[in-house]
């Protein structure tokens, strides 16, 4: 039986009606995935990667059509009548959706939901639902699985609920899974379980897995073969060893070399007067009626100095984004000091601290809503200059745009654009532009790569690291990923629930932490390199 | 990626609001929209030369040779439409109604939109107490009725008898009364998720006025939706003058013409098997009515993707596809994220 195709793909083309004229995302692509075994796609945003998978399902929008054969277990996906089709979701493909939160319907029991899924797939009592639900529910790690059965989503974790996402994949037993990016939600000590959790899956239940990513951590530890699509075709195909040690598409190449590794690097200590200064600083959102506020920043004290990136790397709920928006006051603080350019946040009115503005710079995560979708990228980038440069700054704003354009890799005429004609690594080169135009002697750089692609976070890393030369300005580096921290940073504060746990030099922290709790996060790191991986975990 | 990098940009005309939308629709909705605007734009040109359609005077009794109308005449050569039982000419008042429930339109909509959006930005992005107290009376005037207020109205600001201006004010004041919450509602909605947008933090990070911010950044993007409840608005706004006039509380006929006021004039003649005076001005309620509603109801799915009907693809043989061209000098494409349907 491990032997036998679960998914046969050959020669498919899928071609979407868009606004913008048709998009012919997947191109004449073939591939084959067997029992027991996983295959990852990758590739970047935009590659069809997802479009593929999801035709395995049956799941494409109405505006698209897709020609070819998609044998799923035997039956072709693209000829069958909706009601075959119903027939074969759940029953012999299934998927698990990236993000677990909104995949589970929040007003029903998880055991409800697993046993609609048995439901609608032939006559089953409901005592039997029940038990499948609970035995399924247990084979996926769900403490305690007779009470978890009649919980509510919002009553488990992130992690747990995507255990609970792959028990109703796994509940029929079909032939293959597709997992669309199930990792890329959840904070990196929980994606360590989820892997281990799909691997077994693997082992266990003899299901194929399509594993969708971008993440060639995730890849190197989950799969064993990879297909690398680019464009909407297959440029590569190979078993994951062969991959990594050998790739033999340029495109893969350069793909596997922009993906951010741990090196270690060793960086002269920056030393300059103190910036930003921060003492026992407290921030605490306001509770609903009648709880308790909730505590965001739980005593932390730093210091940032003049010409030094200091990185401030936590899982989601730690804390950082937090203390980034305070020095910019877009949060209030609510117990300690924070000294901004040598005006206390906590306790100076707004008056006081406007002229500080221009000398703070600020980029956010979001490339998508970091811009006025009305105003043109040249309109956005002079705001800085409107509102606080003299008269005469105002008069060359136009010239001191293109300037700035140029330093950040971006033709001039872009400044006529409107942001939606920029890609996402476009605008967030812009987005540094706009932060650095009055230049600035503080940057605060909220996750400025993480929804980008590995390519294109690569060349904004590079440009950063160009822009800090030029610019020298002292800047709060703002991250989840240890490997981006690793290659900007040049001290590193590690955020959990609020505190500090560890601070120091980039290497010292990543090289030889002393906290536990950051050895477990730099050992839940999947490293791009399945050999190494593979040695580390001693499988 | 078979899609090119960077949006091809549309001539200036081809992205004017209305334009826009026909160019992108098609099918059923493409006719919607198609027939509301024709129909609607028929209704302006009407009102708009009035004098030179109608063969008379709106309040014309006797013709130019001093002879009074006949009352109740059947439709001829010289009353098309026939006359009324005051001796109206039936197609004078019609068309010139056209300007008079055209006139209650621009007023109504223009006095809510104005008051619903400003009232709408200033509560949303500040938010607090003035938030609160607004959303309380907007919900509590949401239960009023439109006509009964409408009534009040009228007879507040005319005592009872209306000229032209009376009666459209009372009309659009009313209008404007039960429409500024539905205004208020929206662009308080869009303000509030726009205001936490990247872009409005990034211009408070710059330090950049709060008026500045308001209107510039948070307010021009949240008029997306106006258009619809524009048309909603429309619709009713001159339906209550229709209804006022229906109740005896609209237009003096010699101040103005108006349908609703012929309408009711025209009831005791339907029994008596006098069709044209009831007819004509019914037909001219339910035309512009649905002129209105359809302009509307083509926009409302246009605006939104996922109702959006767009032309099928037709799959070609793939190796007729160009090479994708290569984007500027800087990094690979992007574009067009997978496409995703709602799950």
């Amino acid at each position: 039986m491990s032997e036998s195709l679960a998914v046969r793909i050959t020669d498919l083309d899928v071609t979407f009606a868009t606004d913008a004229g048709e998009v012919h995302a997947v191109r004449g692509v073939s591939l084959e995935v067997r029992r027991g075994e996983v295959v990852a796609i990758v590739g970047e945003s935009g590659s069809g990667k997802t479009v593929t998978a999801r035709t395995i399902l049956g799941l494409l929008a109405d505006s698209a059509i897709a020609s070819g054969e998609v044998l799923v277990d035997g039956e072709d996906v693209l000829a069958v009548s909706r009601a075959e089709l119903r027939g074969i979701r759940g029953a012999k493909a299934a998927m698990v959706f990236q993000e677990p939160s909104t995949a589970l319907n929040p007003v029903f029991t998880v055991g409800w939901q697993i046993a609609e899924g048995l439901r609608a797939h032939g006559r089953i009592s409901r005592g039997e639902a029940r038990r499948r639900a609970i035995d399924i529910l247990r084979r996926v790690g769900i403490p305690s699985p007779e009470t978890s059965v009649d919980k509510y989503p919002h009553e488990f974790s992130g992690g747990q609920k995507q255990r609970v996402v792959i028990a109703m994949a796994l509940v029929l037993d079909p032939a293959v899974i597709v997992a669309d990016e199930p990792t890329t939600a959840l904070d990196v000590t929980v994606q360590a379980e989820i892997l281990d959790l799909l691997r077994r899956v693997r082992d266990e239940f003899g299901t194929a897995i399509v594993l969708i990513t971008h993440n060639m951590g995730v890849v190197a530890e989950l799969a064993d073969r990879v297909v690398v699509m680019h464009d909407g075709e297959i440029v590569e195909t190979a078993d994951v060893r062969r991959l990594f040690a050998e790739p033999k598409d340029p495109y893969t190449r350069t793909l596997l070399a922009a993906v951010p590794r741990v090196e270690l690097r060793e960086r002269a200590p920056a030393g300059g007067e103190v910036v930003v200064r921060a003492r026992g600083l407290r921030i605490e959102y306001p509770g609903r009626f009648r709880q308790p506020p909730f505590r965001a920043v739980d005593g932390v004290d730093f210091e940032l100095r003049s010409g030094e990136v200091l990185g401030l790397v936590g899982e989601s709920g730690s804390g950082k984004t937090t203390i980034g928006r305070a020095i910019a006051r877009l949060t209030r603080v609510t117990g300690g000091s924070l000294d901004v350019l040598g005006v206390d946040v906590a306790r100076a009115r707004e008056r006081a601290f406007a002229p500080l503005r221009r000398r703070i710079g600020f980029v956010f995560q979001d490339p998508a809503s970091s811009f006025n979708p009305l105003l043109t990228i040249g309109a956005a980038i002079a705001e800085p200059l409107v509102v606080h440069g003299s008269e005469e700054e105002r008069a060359n704003a136009a010239r001191r745009v293109g300037d700035l354009l140029e330093a950040v890799r971006l033709p001039r005429a872009y400044a006529d654009r409107f942001p939606h004609e920029l890609s996402g690594g476009q605008r967030q080169r812009a987005s540094f532009a706009r932060a650095l135009i009055l230049g600035p002697d503080l940057l605060i750089a909220d996750e400025p790569t993480s929804a980008l692609d590995v390519s294109v976070q690569a060349s904004v890393l590079e440009l950063f690291e160009d822009l800090r030369q030029r610019f020298g300005f002292a800047c709060l580096f703002i991250t989840h990923d240890l490997a981006v921290v690793d290659q900007v940073a040049d001290r590193i504060a590690v955020l959990h629930r609020g505190r500090i746990v560890e601070e120091g030099p980039s290497a010292r922290v990543l090289g030889s932490p002393q906290e536990a709790y950051t050895r477990r996060l730099i050992d839940s790191l999947p490293v791009p390199d399945p050999e190494l991986q593979r040695r580390r975990t001693g499988r | 990626m078979s899609g090119t990098a960077v949006a091809v940009r549309s001539p200036w005309w081809a992205r004017l609001p209305i334009v826009r939308q026909i160019r992108q629709s098609v099918g059923v909705q493409r006719f919607m929209l198609v027939t509301g605007l024709a129909i609607t734009l028929g209704c302006i040109a009407v009102a708009a030369f009035a004098p030179l359609i109608a063969p008379y005077g709106f309040n014309q009794l006797r013709g130019a040779d001093g002879v009074p109308f006949p009352t109740h005449a059947a439709p001829s050569a010289a009353h098309p439409w026939g006359t009324t039982l005051a001796g109206y000419d039936v197609l004078s008042r019609v068309v010139f109604g056209t300007q008079t429930a055209l006139l209650a339109i621009v007023l109504a909509v223009a006095m809510s939109i104005v008051v619903g959006v400003l009232l709408g930005l200033l509560s949303g992005y500040f938010g607090g107490a003035l938030d609160r107290v607004l959303v309380v009376v907007c919900d509590a005037i949401y239960a009023f009725p439109t006509l009964l207020l409408a009534i009040v109205v009228a007879i507040a600001i005319s005592h009872g008898q209306s000229g032209l201006w009376q009666g459209v004010l009372a009309a659009g004041i009313s209008i404007t009364v039960v429409y500024v919450p539905q205004y208020f509602r929206v662009v308080r909605a869009e303000v509030v998720r726009i205001k936490a947008e990247a872009f409005v933090e990034s211009a408070k990070v710059i330090g950049a006025p709060t008026a500045r911010i308001m209107f510039l950044h948070v307010l021009r993007n949240s008029l997306r939706t106006l258009p619809l409840i524009m048309t909603l608005n429309a619709v009713e706004a001159f339906e209550t003058l229709a209804g006022l006039g229906f109740l005896g509380l609209g237009i003096e006929p010699s101040a103005a013409a108006e349908w609703g006021y012929d309408l009711q004039k025209a009831v005791p003649d339907v029994t008596s098997g006098i069709w044209w005076t009831a007819i004509y001005p019914g037909v001219a309620i339910v035309v512009l009515a649905v002129g209105v509603t359809l302009l509307g109801e083509g926009l409302n799915d246009l605006s939104d993707p996922r109702l959006r009907h767009r032309r099928r693809p037709v799959l070609r043989a793939r190796r007729a596809l160009p090479e994708p061209p290569q984007p500027g000098p800087v990094e690979p494409p992007a574009v067009f994220p997978a496409p995703k349907e709602p799950l």
